[in-house]
């Protein structure tokens, strides 16, 4: 058993904590305040090759691995969980199912600009009347000739309205009956007639991240757009949020180091009844509880992250690992606020940013419950039937 | 062109430094990094290495793992690398520390040594001059501003009044201020590749020097003592006499 990192792995980590600090996290309360989009930032994550880093050279990545990823997404998160989820939800929901399912043709036309960060493509699962139950999916395809044409609808979808926002990799019903629909994964680029977005929905955290509803019309795109097997889309999506759920718990590690970085700093520094409050059990408990759960969180992201390098099966690691992490990143933040006292309710210092950013991480890729149901059914599945 | 970046791992210039009460030198044992002084000097050899051809060798002695450093460099873009690396060093004085680089850039041969002004942890700033003077070329030190035209090195060097404009022809030791140009990241595409760029590490014996390290440093930390704290200065409000008690105060100092 070995827990050092590598010194790759140590390097990326340094780059991004770097890039983070210097970079993102001056602007970081300018663009939640703002809502507007870390464009630069963007092309900043681009230009060191963080879309790229987690695949192989073959494709043109850069052929880091898993943890590097992870480690990256931690620092981003640490300055500004905006800009994590943006870099996240384009590598993991993005990129990788091109990566994972695409064709050649797809992976040439498609790839290059979203590896180097100079587009972004968004991954619509979700639709109003299907969040966890995925298998609730209303969007509809179906085969007319040479093309698919697409109707329905698409909810909280990350990165899919933004200035380079180049298309999204959707799910719809093709086929089946009710209670075994047949689901498929379509690539519908920008600009196709009929796939229109929403505007920016107003939300309580992760304001500088784009999030819209997708409209699709009578979408006509080629059958070549198919992404994966026809009626492959469940199995698909379901592998491709496993790594989702490894970013997400890695981008949960992040916030929850910055609430624990912020209280040490603050806590340090007030003073109150003669003494820093640093000073008082109350306070060091707090602290010595947010350090543990943190490192544990932390551990339980990267054996899911080592998972996913040897062999790419985290499984049930995945599901533990977000559950647990996200938990502990809303734990952390709730007492990061308490340790602050009435400037924590500011917006002036970051952790009132942290607190509002952070509930989302127990809700996006696969709730909290739906994290523990599958978990439990790991655990029982020998001894069902028995 | 054969260019040498001297750099150095330093205690994290973002944690509060802490001093052995016993050596009176900065303790060594925490997080360290690469000196963010030694990145511009990086920085300035890579854009020399891209406008005129040819590459940077990263050089610096260090314990072991001040490999970190030169991989950060080696990311960056440099060629390679060479770490001086002996248990004798330990305890180095500015003098042996010079010696020991002026040792191993004799062996890679150059045209031009870059370094920072001065390190981020002991800030004696004399290395480089030594440097030069043991190399035998001259020193052109405090560049905020680098051209060279294929024979002619054009230097700004930094004053405190303006700058200097300095013109030296190769081999050349330069130092470079922090601001002389905005280091760039590494790419991951670098950090993957630096592993196989070519390293080389190497002890005093390599280099056939036996006087150097701590015990044969000529220079001894005898005490640190603190700054002394900076006096409250005198308020004058204006009861009518203000002027003239600032004039009697300002001709009292000599100052007009």
């Amino acid at each position: 058993m070995d827990f050092e990192l590598s010194s790759e792995q140590l390097s990326v980590r340094d780059l991004c904590r770097d890039f983070a600090r210097n970079e993102i996290a001056p602007k970081a309360a300018g663009f939640d305040e703002t809502g507007e989009f870390p464009y630069a930032i963007v092309a900043g994550m681009g230009k060191l090759g963080l879309f790229a880093m987690r695949f192989s050279e073959s494709l043109g990545g850069a052929g880091g691995d898993f943890l590097s990823y992870c480690l990256a997404i931690e620092e981003i998160a640490r300055a500004d969980a905006s800009c994590a989820i943006t870099l996240a939800a384009a590598v993991s929901l993005g990129i990788a199912p091109f990566v994972e399912f695409g064709t050649a043709a797809q992976q040439e036309r498609w790839l290059p600009a979203l590896l180097s960060g100079e587009k972004l493509w968004a991954f619509g699962l979700t639709e109003p009347e299907a969040g966890s139950d995925a298998g609730g999916t209303q969007s509809r395809a179906s085969r007319t000739g040479a093309e698919w044409v697409i109707n329905g609808r698409k909810a909280f979808i990350t990165n899919a309205g933004t200035n380079i926002s180049a298309g999204v990799t959707m799910t719809a019903v093709t086929g089946g009956s009710e209670g075994h629909k047949q689901i498929s994964c379509f690539a519908v680029e920008r600009g196709t007639p009929g796939y229109t977005q929403g505007p920016k929905y107003r939300k309580l955290g992760w304001h500088a991240s784009d999030t819209r509803e997708l409209l699709f019309d009578d979408v006509r795109v080629p059958a070549d757009n198919l992404v994966g097997e026809e009626g492959g889309g469940l199995r698909q999506f379901l592998r491709i949020l496993e790594g989702g759920r490894v970013g997400m718990a890695a981008l949960s590690v992040g916030v929850a180091q910055a609430c624990l970085d912020a209280s040490i700093e603050y806590s340090t520094q007030r003073r109150q009844f003669g003494q820093a409050i640093a000073g008082f059990q109350a306070t060091q408990f707090k602290l010595a509880d947010m350090a543990t759960q943190i490192e544990m969180a932390r551990l339980l992201t990267h054996k899911a992250a080592w998972l996913f390098d040897h062999g790419g099966k985290p499984g049930v690691y995945a599901s533990m690992a977000k559950l647990h992490a996200s938990e502990v990143a809303t734990a952390c933040a709730g007492q990061a606020v308490q340790i602050h006292g009435g400037y924590g309710f500011m917006e002036d210092l970051p952790v009132a940013r942290y607190y509002r950013d952070v509930k989302i991480n127990e809700i996006g890729e696969g709730t909290s419950e739906v994290q523990r149901i599958l978990i439990a059914r790991h655990l029982i599945k020998r001894f069902e039937g028995a | 062109m054969k260019i040498v970046v001297c750099v150095k791992q330093v205690p994290d210039p973002n944690t509060p430094g802490q001093l052995d009460p016993s050596t009176h030198r900065l303790r060594r044992d925490g997080e360290v990094v690469l000196d963010p002084g030694d990145e511009f000097g990086i920085e300035a050899g890579l854009q020399l290495a891209e406008a005129h051809g040819g590459d940077v060798t990263v050089v610096s002695m260090a314990p072991e793992r001040g490999v970190d450093a030169i991989r950060k460099a080696l990311a960056m873009g440099a060629a390679s690398g060479v770490l001086i690396s002996d248990p004798l060093l330990e305890g180095s004085d500015a003098l042996s520390t010079a010696r020991v680089l002026a040792a191993a850039i004799s062996r890679e041969g150059f045209d031009i040594v870059i370094t920072a002004t001065e390190s981020t942890d002991g800030y004696s700033g004399v290395v480089p001059q030594m440097l030069a003077g043991l190399l035998g070329v001259p020193a052109v030190t405090f560049a905020k501003s680098l051209k060279y035209d294929g024979t002619t090195l054009r230097v700004l060097r930094q004053t405190e009044t303006g700058h200097d404009r300095v013109e030296t022809s190769l081999p050349v030791v330069v130092t470079v201020t922090s601001g002389i140009n905005e280091p760039r990241y590494p790419s991951l595409r670098g950090i993957m590749g630096a592993k196989s760029k070519p390293f080389q590490t190497l002890t005093t014996s390599d280099l056939g020097l036996t006087d150097v390290g701590g015990a044969h440093a000529g220079e001894t930390m005898v005490a640190v003592v603190a700054a002394e704290e900076r006096q409250a200065g005198e308020i004058i409000e204006d009861d009518g006499t203000a002027a003239k008690r600032i004039v009697d105060f300002l001709a009292e100092k000599k100052v007009i």
